[in-house]
């Protein structure tokens, strides 16, 4: 019997590997995944590397150089002005396009990583105190409701129009604008994620290895830290992406409204609105912003997909 | 089921009245001077004057208060005097847009037609294309068809609407010849009466951009619900039992499998609802619908507090009252569900 056993272990397909080998041998069979998680790569480095290697200042302005197109332009019009000091074109005022949309990338990448660092960090907190604390359970749970019943997009127009002026005086106008959006972002979004990992370590606080925890006197910091936060990873890794895909959206509509950043600050929301007037005779302007914009919120999501079947234990390993 | 409806409308004044609080406090906490906006060569007194004829240097108790009683007695009254021919709310003073003078609810009457006609049209037509979209999907679990459906559908809530809209309006506006079918305006004419058939097809062809970007929009978030909710439900022991009983492919997916897998959906379609009204604030800016997100968006721009407030106000009162809905329809379609 014993012999059958060993026999059975040794000749297991995979050999006992840990948690997250599993998880990435699960997301890598997910093909969408692994490209958005490609693309999300590739796009980081060129908002990041970027500007390096392409290092025309994204606000110099090039009046003699004034709206070229894109090099591929010449492959059905012959006559266009192109020109490969500008790869990709430059606007009405002659900044490059290349650098700017590296600069408004850097600029729309930064607020949506923060914005949703700020989110989760609240959603998190108050889903395991939720969670945890039966007392705070009610109260908090009810704030999150009511929160949740708050019209975002007109608050979010609200807030930033009237903060800006008093912020921006504070802090100077980029500063101040870029700690209005985030706080903003922060705010508005945690809710899911507290409701996701209220549940989860309500589920968890009842299984065993608490209960052993609790039994060898640990105390309640060292229960959350220990044993309940690496158990509820999961569901905040999967509501990671989506929040950095909602920061990133919204941080653009705002832009796009004309109620983000100030107007010589490129950003890809900004970028688009700029060149909505002109789209006719320019269309790049406006397409290749938006597709920055939407690629990278579609590979986020992808990844999101693609995390939330790996993290699932249920179907891990089919 | 009625105990807890009536606990759950109680439950909602105070969250109502929370919530008023919050955007009150938003709006008055909010630095910004009310008469900012008027002529520099006012002189400060009559300045200070302006300012208290708006009721500014009283408590903020009192201007809540204030607005409180004009929201939730004044409006109703001037509703039913309205309806009735009654004249309750003579002398009473309403809220009063800045930026038009006039009653605040008139504007929005005069707005809201629309943003109904043209969210109301696209989400009637999202939930038309998403359900048989989500049913098939299910049904063909990882087939061609549903991995495209998945793929349009993660497009659908990946694109902003400011780059959809503006991507339909280059295509079939600019670059579609003038006197082509597939010619559509991008920008909506709200002064179009519709009065004979060409009008109609005016009115139509004006919707279909606008339409066109909510409806992808709203699809792709309920036909990824639908499948969903199906998948769920085909897996289940019923399902085998209805095959077994040698009931027809279409009777067991369509009858026993859709019918259970509605309820959530149903659901979720009431929580949207509150979106229609308060309409596609960046959709109707990019097609120039002159609804209520686009007023919002002006009255914003423009200072014009009071507007902005009842605006959002309403938006509030529209989620918590479907918010509840939804809750109690979801009593309702699932026996199961008990709320006591």
């Amino acid at each position: 019997m014993t012999e059958v056993l060993a026999e059975a272990i040794i000749t297991e397909p995979h050999p006992a590997t840990n948690k997250w080998a599993d998880v990435w041998r699960q997301f890598s069979h997910h093909k969408g995944a692994l490209i958005g998680l490609l693309f999300f790569a590739f796009i980081t480095l060129f908002v990041l590397i970027g500007p390096y290697i392409w290092t025309l200042d994204p606000n110099k302005l090039d009046i003699r150089a004034k709206d070229m197109r894109p090099i591929y332009t010449v492959l059905w019009n012959g006559e266009a002005r192109v020109g490969w000091n500008h790869p990709l074109g430059t606007d009405n005022l002659g900044k490059d396009l290349l650098a700017q949309l590296m600069q408004g990338g850097r600029t729309s990448m930064a607020v949506g990583w923060t914005g949703m660092v700020l989110a989760l960090f609240i959603g998190a907190l108050i889903g395991v105190v939720a969670g945890f604390f039966r007392r705070l359970d009610g109260p908090l749970m009810r704030f999150t409701d009511l929160v949740l019943s708050l019209p975002i997009l007109p608050l979010l127009l609200v807030a930033v129009t009237l903060f800006r002026e008093s912020l921006s005086q504070m802090l100077g106008i980029e500063t101040g604008m870029f700690i209005l959006i985030v706080t903003i972002i922060g705010l508005t979004s945690w809710m899911q994620t507290a409701r996701i990992v209220r549940g989860d370590v309500l589920a968890l606080k009842e299984r065993e290895f608490i209960l052993a925890a609790r039994s060898i006197g640990t105390p309640n910091n060292k229960i959350i830290t220990r044993h309940i936060l690496p158990n509820v990873l999961s569901p905040i890794m999967v509501s990671a992406t989506l929040g950095l895909a909602t920061a990133i959206i919204t941080e653009s509509a705002l832009s796009f409204l004309g109620v983000g950043f100030p107007p010589d600050f490129p950003t890809w929301g900004k970028q688009l609105a700029d060149a909505v007037p002109r789209m006719t005779e320019y269309p790049e302007r406006v397409v290749l912003p938006g597709l920055a914009i939407s690629l990278t919120v579609l590979s986020v999501n992808y990844i999101g997909d693609g995390l939330r079947d790996a993290l699932d234990p249920r179907i891990r390993g089919r | 089921m009625l105990t807890y409806t009536f606990r759950r409308l109680a439950m909602s004044v105070p969250t109502l009245l929370f919530i008023s609080l919050a955007i009150f406090l938003l709006l008055k906490l909010a630095p910004g001077d009310p008469v900012a906006n008027q002529p520099l060569t006012i002189p400060p007194e009559v300045r200070q004057k302006m300012r208290e004829a708006l009721g500014y240097d009283q408590p903020l108790v009192v201007q809540y208060w204030k607005w409180l009683v004009q929201f939730f007695w004044v409006e109703p009254l001037v509703l039913t005097d309205h309806i009735f021919g009654t004249n309750f709310s003579d002398g009473k003073l309403r809220i009063l847009s800045w930026q038009h003078r006039a009653p605040v609810m008139d504007i929005v009457v005069q707005r809201l037609p629309q943003t109904l006609w043209v969210v109301g049209t696209a989400y009637v037509v999202a939930i038309l294309i998403a359900l048989p979209i989500g049913i098939y999907s299910a049904y063909r679990q990882y087939s061609v068809f549903d991995n495209a459906g998945t793929f349009v559908s993660m497009v659908g809530f990946s694109m902003p609407p400011f780059f959809s809209g503006v991507l339909l309006i280059v295509i079939f506006s600019v670059n579609m010849p003038r006197d082509s079918f597939w010619w559509f305006p991008s920008i909506y004419d709200t002064t179009l009466r519709v009065t004979s058939w060409d009008t109609f097809q005016a009115q139509i062809r004006q919707m279909v951009l606008p339409v066109m970007v909510l409806a992808l929009q709203i699809t792709s978030q309920l036909s990824r619900f639908m499948r969903a909710s199906m998948l769920d439900n085909l897996n289940q022991d019923y399902v085998r039992t209805a095959r077994a009983k040698g009931l027809s492919e279409w009777v067991v997916v369509m009858i026993h499998v859709l019918r259970n897998s509605m309820i959530p959906v149903v659901t979720v379609i009431a929580l949207g609802i509150p979106t229609i009204f308060g309409g596609a604030i960046i959709t109707e800016r990019v097609f120039k619908v002159n609804g209520i997100g686009d007023q919002l968006i002006g009255a914003l721009f423009a200072s014009d507090i009071p507007t902005v407030m009842t605006l959002t106000f309403i938006f509030a009162i529209l989620i918590v009252v479907f918010n509840l809905i939804a809750d109690i329809l979801y009593g309702i379609l699932d026996p199961r569900i008990r709320y006591d």
